[in-house]
Parts: C-alpha cells; structure tokens; sequence
C-alpha cells in the first residue's frame, strides 16, 4: 500500500513541473492565439541560465535567488522576442506566428552549445532539499515534496492574479473575445508582451527547478515541448485549471501504466489526448471557440487559375527543370529529385491547410504510410516497384480514412492536435512492431528497379509525378469540389446552410491530401531505399508545416514555392556549416518579419503593386506565381 | 561556413555541390558522416579525435605519399540525412570511402547505402549487432566493440555475483532492446538459476525517472541491469540515489565508464557499479601514452571515448587505404580483411569472417575521487575473446 501510495506522490512531483510549462503556454495561446513552439527553448534556456547562476552563488540564497533570477532573466528575453519578433506578425495568418517561433527555437538549440559546450550538465541539488523522507519503507525525495506543494501554490497564485487583479481580468477577456476586448480600448500591445513574459517566466521557472533532478543539455526543450502541448490541449487551451488536471492526469498514468505496461510511456501522452479530444473536442476544462469573426474575402484574396501566359511560364519552368540532368551531376540529381518529392508533400499539405483550412501537425504520418506500404510490397510481397508505387500510397490512403474520420469532427489547434496524436500512434507502431517493422532499425533495401535506378532517370519520374500532383490538386483547387471545400473553410456556418456537407467534404479532402502524400512517401522509400520511423515523425510534420507556411498559406501556390526554398536551404545549410540550425533557424526568422505573408504571398503584393503602378500588360511577364486578383 | 573545418575550402565545396567534379586528383580523400549538431557530447571529441588522426597521418608522408583529406558531414541524426550526406560524398565530393556514424539506424542506413552503390564504409561507432550480423554486407566494416561483445564482457563478470533476482533498465529502442535481449541470453546460459523480475523501458530522452526507480525498488531485485546514458543515466542515478534504489544492490551498466557519461555525474556517482567505459587516467601502455600525449598537446583537454573512435577510425582507415595502395572498392576491401593494425587500446584486427574490428573495450567499476566519477580496477577486455564461434557467426550472417 505504501508503495502505490509513494508511486502517487511520484507522479504528483513529475506533474508538478510539467504544470509550470504547460500553464505558461496555455495563458499565452488563450491570450495571443500564438503556437508557441519556443516554449521549450525558454525553458532550456531558464535551465541553463539558473545552473551558471547556481554554480557562481552558493548557499540557499544563492540557489533559489539564482533559480528565480534565471527565470526573471529569461521574461526579460521573452519580452524582447515578442516586442521585436511577434509583434509584427500577430496580423499575418493564423499559424504563422509557428513559423517564427520554430525558427527561434531552432536557433537556441545551436546557441547554448556555443555557451555552455557540448557536454550534459549536472547542477546543485536544492539546499535544504537533498535527502529523502522515510515513509513506511519507502523513500520519497524531498524535492519531490517540495514540488508537489510549489504546483498547487502557483495554481493558486495564479487563479488569484486572474481573479482578483485588473490585470488577470483583461486576460481572461481577452481568452474569451480579444476583438471585444481591442474594441472596448484596452491597449493589447501591453497586454500581449505582459501575458508573453508572465507565460515565459513560468516556462523558465520549471526548467530552472529541474536542475537538482535533471542534466541540463541541448535537446531539453524538445523532450518537453509536445508533452507540454498534449497537457494544454487536453486540460483544455486557455485553461489553467485544465492544465493543472491534466498535468496530473498523465503524470498519474504514466506513474501506474509503467507497472502494467513498462513499454507504454513513449506513446501514453498521446493515446490519452485522442481519446479526451473524440469524447471531449475541447479538452477537459476548454469551451467552444467562439465563432471566428473574420470575414470571409477581406483577409484571404480571391484565388484564381493561372492564366495562359503563366501557365506556359509554369511549363517553361518545368521543361528547365526538366533538362537539369543535361548538366548537373549525380548528386544534384538526387537532391533535385528529394524536393521534388518534398513538393509532393508539401502540396498535400497545403491543399489540407490553404484549401481546406485544416492544418494537420502530424502529416508526416500519411507521408510515413505510403514509404512503409513500397516497403512492406516490396520486401514481403516481392511486388516490381511500379505496382508497389501505385499501391504503397493505399496505406496512406486507408490511415487518413480512418484517422480523417475522427479529426474533422474538430476544428482549429484542436484538429491539429489530434492529427498529431494520431501520427504520434502511427509512429509508436512502426517503432514498437520490430518483428513487422523492424523498429527504429527500419526496413532496408527498398532499391528502385534498374529502370529507374539512375539519379537521371529517378529524378525524371519524381519530377513527373509532382507536375502531375501538383497539377491534379490545382484543378481541384478550382473545380466545384474545390469551391465547396474553400466555403467549409471561410464559414461552416454559411456552407452548411447552402447544402454543402462540410463534415464529408473535409474528410475527403483529408483522404485526398492523405493519399497524396502517401505517394510523395512512395518515392521518397526508393529514392532513400530504406524506410524508418523517422519518416513518420513529429519533426518531418513540423517540416511540411515550415514549407507551407513559408511558402504562403493564402496562396495556390505556397506548397510548391516554400518546399523548394526549404528543402533546398536545408540539404545545403547542412552540407555547409556546422551551425545549420543557427542559420536555418535565423534565416526563417529573418523571412517571418520581411515576408509576413509567406514569400508567394509576398510576391503577390508585390505583384500588385507593380501592376498598379504600370500600365496592363506588363504584368504577364510576372513569374508564373499566383497573384491575388 | 563551416567554422572548424579545415580540410575543405567552402568555396570549393559549393562549386563541387553544383556541378558533380570530384576531388583534386592528388588528395586522397574520405568522407565522414556523424551527428554532429545532435549528440555533440560524443561527436565533439570525435571530432578532435579525427582530426588529430589526420593531422598525424599527413606529418609522416600521408597515404603513400598522397595527401589525405576528411570531408565531413553532419547527419542531424536522421537516417534520411545521411543518406543524402553519403550520395553528396561519393557523387559530387568523390571520397573514395565512407566513415563514421553514431545511431545504429543510421549505421545500418549507411552501410545499406554503400551496397547498393558498391562503397566501402567503415562504421565508427553504431552498435547494433545488426551491422556486420543480420544484416551485414560485404562493403561495411566496423570499428567499435558491438552490443554483444559488450554484453558478454559485462556478463563474465556479472555471472559471478551472487545476486538470483535481476531487473533492466533500458531505453525503449533497439540499442536498448537488443543489448537486454543478448544480457539476459548469455547471462541465463551461465547462470540457469537467475531470475528477470522486471524490466522497465523509458523512452530514449525522456525517462521519469521517480517513478521507474519506484517500480523497479517495488520488484525487489538483488541486481539491476542499466542500459540508460546520457541525460537520462544522470535523472536514474540522481533518483535512484535519493530513494536508495542502489543501496545493498549490485548495478551493472552498459557504457557508464565512458568520460561521456561518467563525468557530468560528478559527486552524484554510484558506487561499485560494474560497467563497460575509458578510463584513460588509468591505462599505462606505450601505445595509450603516445596517444594521450599528442591529443593534451594539441587540445589542452582530456580525451573521451569519442577521441578514441574517431582517432582509430581514421587511423584504420588510412592503413586500409595505404594497404590497398588503390582506392578501389574491392581491392580496399581485399585489403581490410583480416588486416592487423595499432590503436591506443593495442593491436586490432578487421575478421575476414564478419568484418568486426577486435577493438575491445575496459571494463571496471564506479567510484569517487576527489568529487569526480573514475572507473577502478579496470582491466582491458580483448575484443576477439567475446564474440561467437565461427559457425555461429555464419549462420548470423547472410551470404555475400
């Protein structure tokens, strides 16, 4: 009895901390409506910084004057990043702020190994705190004690500065209908960078008190940011209370389900997120979004299909690109052929996110699906790889089914979430069944057939099948299916009340979108001739996400133009310099504030603006992009 | 640019990245892949390591009078990447052979990679036993001791504790299942009478550490089994040692002698656990001494075991090169079997049979100096005494 009675306690500790972060992002997303992907940078960072501060000042003044200086430091960057970075983009698209938050977050990880060196560090145990308490046999640390009392401490703070302070009761406007809120003259700008800083400080926080009991290195943030998005999302977004619940329930699951199943903590978190998210759409504590007052035109323009000059400029563009075996090399060819693919997927995902204005975090996994369905066909079935490229993507097909299924029935960060679990599921499969898939070891030896075996020729297939991807997308873009689509995404309201089934049109366009990366997946298991879980991942997601959003979500065109800049930057930025994430990571920063509509979105302001100030016509030898009227 | 790459000019490298030329015909050149930016606690003084191998190599009249050049690679730690890595090195940089890696994953994508396109790859570090077993080629050699030679060192001296009742630790992926999976094997086969009473599987990364030290104290085993390292061998050792899971139990641990992961652990090291490591302020041979003596000199820092593997890589690398006089795939392969060579640790050898180098590995115990974790009564365990028969390594692997 004493054991499950300190089992309790345990998970109560481990809840406490994973509060502290998940908290601070709730507050922020309620308030800004930013996806703050550096959430786990400025907990690392917090961590860092309180072991300098702990190291240099010993004695308890010195550690819990360093663990809460660190974390006041860390405010302090957290206000500069929202006054210089986020407050130029709150305006830009839904999401995009993800884009510019991820490229931070990419910058920090290379930044503290520059600091701190390369190895693990271990600080200071917690004066006062170091030993254990006896409880009828069994030890329970101290610190963990101290934990379990700081995480309803800081609720309870925290409830009274929203209940009681003027402060708390703008924020929790705010939460509720930030419009009415700006409406009524309350100066958001401060409110915002205020909400940032009181977010980030309780990030900081946690990391700073995870020093007595964790190393400090490089990939913390990481380890904790999905985690920490799973507990928000489960508690319920915007909800301190549902965070704190939530915290305590995975905490608690994951302190038991390891007696049961030892095996089952790496997939918990998100089996718990998408059974709360299919019974309870938001969350546990979260209400209803309120209806989106956006209006349908003004911010997103008007789409149309190229015109005859662009498309044969789109088609010069692919004959170019076409005759690059003439004179580029094998390794060209290859690289050339993996954007390709990436476009593949990129346009499945932007056909998802753009058209249908459901953006999936876990894409990866119907990408993953259609390389492990070439695999498993080709490997088991000893099928030739045509019949494999045309069936493989069916495994991407029937996941994005069954999956699609569930997720449109939600809207927003909500489907996002549970796309994300469900990709998360799909991953912990394939890295749990190694007699089927052989793990994390992967599959092997999924070569191309000799007919396609050379980089030349490899590279003219999967050029080919991105033209016609791209171009069979396009033409659902503007077909009646299409309209219908992009009317359940400016108002489901309005759709519904014209006839259009929104629910079924989603899940098809899920399907479409799903089975189309699944041939993007198809290729790219013979192009790399082996297959891992990596390619169902949560970073490849991230990846597809990075390549929309930089491209321009309100455009066509978006899909194509950002994976091509992104792929191609990352393969060299790695090949180049041994700070590719510092430099990746700054240049998407950099393009989030000079291009806050991504960089099609960009060029079609630019566009116009050319158009305007020329006479007609001129505007034709515009490149072969959308352009917004 | 690349800030600590000497070897390269950048401007080169774009120019080769474009247009496909290969190398400066005078240069021999190798390419080296590692996760640079995602483990740079080993790949840091990896890092070093190499570069010293060069830097030696080039001072005594290179590769038969040839010039040796490393080209390297970050891989990101994604088996995807560095597959692109490779096709970069072999297609546009012209390296004549394929080094390094970490990941097993990424060790076995690589060496599936060399042979589909007929090159030769040396496998630094991955340990899965899947690279010269299951699913060994021809074209992949590797250098580091594997999962089961180090499991069947640990298991000679853990068979001889009294302890019956054994629990594991390890991380959930196969370096971790695997090296569970080959303990349990040969320790049940010298002990018959033992019993597994739990075994616990954090996630690589993210072990919560309270609440598996708690379960596995519940099973009440006489000895554990740890496979964890790295940040979460540090969250083990720092709860276990609070809650007194070590306390009048015997502790065998995989890697945790290594400076990697034994140093960050500071006053917090266990003591008496019986584990497989480096200690290099304890090895008094020539060979050892010389080697420890140029890397302080250049570096002003003590050596890791990265230092180590990359140094041999690179060393057995050239002496592969210089004894095939050509760089020929097949005739360096010719010459990497059964080639004997030098290294810190004594003279090793790559097996015909499996192309397993001997490299072996030292095995000691934990203890406390000065506030610093060493390893004590460390003795060098031979790579060849610790792998299986020769049939059995036959049925193992697949035919050429």
């Amino acid at each position: 009895m004493a054991f499950y009675v300190v089992q309790f306690l345990t998970g109560l500790a481990s809840a406490a901390s994973l509060f502290l972060v998940a908290s601070g992002l709730s507050i922020i997303f309620g308030v800004t409506r930013i996806v703050n992907f550096a959430h786990g940078a400025f907990y690392m960072i917090g961590a860092y910084i309180a072991f300098t501060l702990t190291e240099r000042f010993s004695g308890a003044f010195g550690f819990w004057g360093g663990v809460v200086a660190a974390a006041l430091a860390v405010a302090l960057i957290g206000v500069l990043v929202e006054m210089v970075l986020l407050r130029r983009i709150y305006h830009a698209p839904e999401l995009f702020q993800l884009l510019g938050t991820f490229g931070l977050t990419l910058m920090v990880e290379d930044l503290v190994v520059l600091i701190w060196g390369p190895d693990d560090l271990v600080g200071r145990r917690a004066p006062g705190f170091k030993g254990a308490v006896d409880f009828f046999g069994q030890n329970i640390p101290s610190y963990d004690l101290f934990l379990i009392v700081l995480g309803p401490v800081v609720l309870g703070i925290l409830w009274l500065l929203f209940q009681r302070t003027r402060w708390g009761v703008l924020v929790r406007a705010a939460t509720q209908d930030r419009d009415m809120v700006a409406a009524l003259g309350v100066n958001q700008k401060w409110l915002f960078t205020s909400v940032f800083a009181v977010g980030v400080f309780l990030a900081a926080l946690g990391g700073a008190l995870q020093i007595p009991r964790d190393a400090v290195h490089h990939a913390m943030d990481l380890r904790i940011i999905v985690e920490v998005f799973v507990v928000v999302v489960i508690g319920g977004l915007g909800s301190i209370v549902g965070a704190f619940v939530a915290a305590v329930l995975v905490s608690e699951l994951n302190a038991f389900g390891i007696l049961i199943f030892p095996k089952i903590s790496i997939i918990l978190v998100f089996l718990v997120m998408a059974v709360v998210l299919i019974v309870r759409p938001w969350g546990l504590f979260g209400k209803p979004e309120a209806a989106a007052r956006k209006t349908p035109g003004l911010t997103v323009n008007p789409w149309r299909p190229l015109t005859s000059n662009e498309r044969l400029a789109s088609l010069a563009a692919l004959v170019i690109a076409a005759m690059l075996p003439l004179f580029a090399g094998n390794y060209a060819l290859t690289v050339g052929s993996e954007i390709a693919i990436f476009v593949i997927f990129a346009v499945s995902l932007h056909f998802l996110m753009s058209v249908g204005g459901l953006a999936s975090f876990g894409h990866a996994a119907y990408f993953g699906l259609g390389a492990y369905g070439v695999a498993f066909l080709a490997k088991m079935a000893g099928l030739p790889m045509i019949v494999c490229l045309l069936l493989g993507p069916l495994l991407g097909c029937m996941g994005a089914a069954v999956f699609g299924f569930f997720a449109v029935q939600l809207s927003g960060v909500y489907f996002a979430m549970l796309t994300l679990a469900f990709a998360q599921i799909v991953w912990s499969i394939a890295f749990q069944w190694v007699s089927v898939t052989g793990g994390d070891n992967g599959i092997l030896g999924v070569w191309p057939a000799s007919w396609a075996a050379s980089p030349s020729h490899f590279y003219w297939l999967a050029l080919g099948v991105a033209a016609l991807v791209t171009i069979a997308l396009r033409i659902a873009v503007f077909s009646p299916f299409g309209y219908a689509l992009r009317a359940t995404r400016d108002s489901v309201l309005r759709s519904e009340a014209v006839g259009i089934n929104a629910k079924r049109i989603q899940w098809t366009a899920f399907v479409i979108a799903g089975t189309t990366a699944g041939i993007g997946g198809a290729l790219f298991a013979y192009l790399k001739g082996s297959v891992f879980p990596d390619n169902l991942g949560i970073s490849l997601s991230v990846d597809a996400l990075v390549m929309v959003l930089l491209g321009g979500v309100e455009t066509v065109s978006g899909g194509v133009v950002g994976a091509i800049v992104y792929k191609a930057l990352n393969i060299w930025l790695v090949s180049q310099t041994d700070l590719s994430k510092l430099v990746l990571g700054g240049f998407i920063v950099l393009i989030v504030v000079v291009f806050p509509k991504g960089i099609v979105g960009m060029l079609e302001i630019l566009a116009q603006r050319r158009r305007k100030s020329s006479p007609p016509g001129s505007s034709l030898l515009a490149k072969p992009i959308e352009s917004a009227e | 640019m690349r800030a600590r790459n000497y070897f390269v000019g950048a401007a080169f490298a774009l120019l080769a990245a474009g247009m496909g030329h290969s190398a400066v015909a005078e240069d021999i050149k190798i390419g080296e892949i590692n996760s640079y930016s995602l483990l740079p606690s080993f790949t840091e003084p990896y890092r070093k390591g190499w570069q010293l191998a060069v830097e030696e190599i080039n001072a005594s009249g290179g590769i038969n009078g040839k010039k040796l050049v490393v080209v390297s690679k970050d891989d990101g730690g994604k088996p995807a990447d560095a597959q692109t890595a490779a096709n970069e090195l072999v297609s546009s940089e012209g390296v004549a052979m394929l080094t390094g890696t970490f990941l097993s994953n990424i060790g076995l994508a690589v060496s599936d990679f060399a042979n589909q396109k007929k090159v030769f790859f040396l496998a630094a570090e991955p340990l899965t036993d899947a690279v010269t077993w299951a699913k060994g080629n021809k074209y992949t050699f590797r250098l580091r001791p594997s999962n089961y030679m180090q499991a069947a060192m640990l298991v000679e001296a853990a068979s001889k504790l009294p302890a019956k009742r054994w629990a594991t630790i390890a991380p959930n992926y196969e370096y971790g299942q695997s090296a569970v999976a080959v303990f349990k094997k040969l320790m049940s086969e010298k002990r018959p009478d033992i019993q597994w009473v739990d075994e616990q599987w954090p996630p690589q990364g993210k072990i919560d550490a309270g609440p598996v030290v708690q379960a596995v104290a519940q099973a009440n085993p006489e000895a554990i089994l740890n496979v964890t390292f790295g940040p979460d061998l540090v969250k083990l050792v720092r709860e276990g040692n609070t809650r007194g899971l070590f306390k009048g139990r015997e502790v065998v641990s995989f890697l945790t002698g290594e400076p990697e992961y034994l140093d960050p652990l500071k006053d917090e090291t266990p003591e008496g656990w019986i584990v497989t490591g480096y200690p290099w302020y304890s090895i008094k041979t020539p060979e050892h001494d010389a080697f420890l003596k140029a890397y302080q000199a250049k570096y002003n820092d003590y050596p890791r075991l990265g230092s180590i593997v990359g140094y041999q890589t690179i060393k057995a690398a050239a002496a592969i090169l210089t004894k095939a006089g050509s760089t020929d795939t097949d005739k360096m392969i010719a010459a990497a079997e059964g080639l004997s060579m030098p290294s810190p640790f004594g003279e090793i050898t790559f097996r015909k049979i499996d192309h397993q180098s001997t490299l072996g590995a030292f095995v000691g115990k934990t203890a406390q100096k000065d506030g610093k974790g060493v390893m004590v009564d460390s003795s060098y365990k031979k790579g060849a005494d610790y792998l299986p028969s020769d049939a059995e390594v036959e049925k193992l692997r697949p035919k050429d």
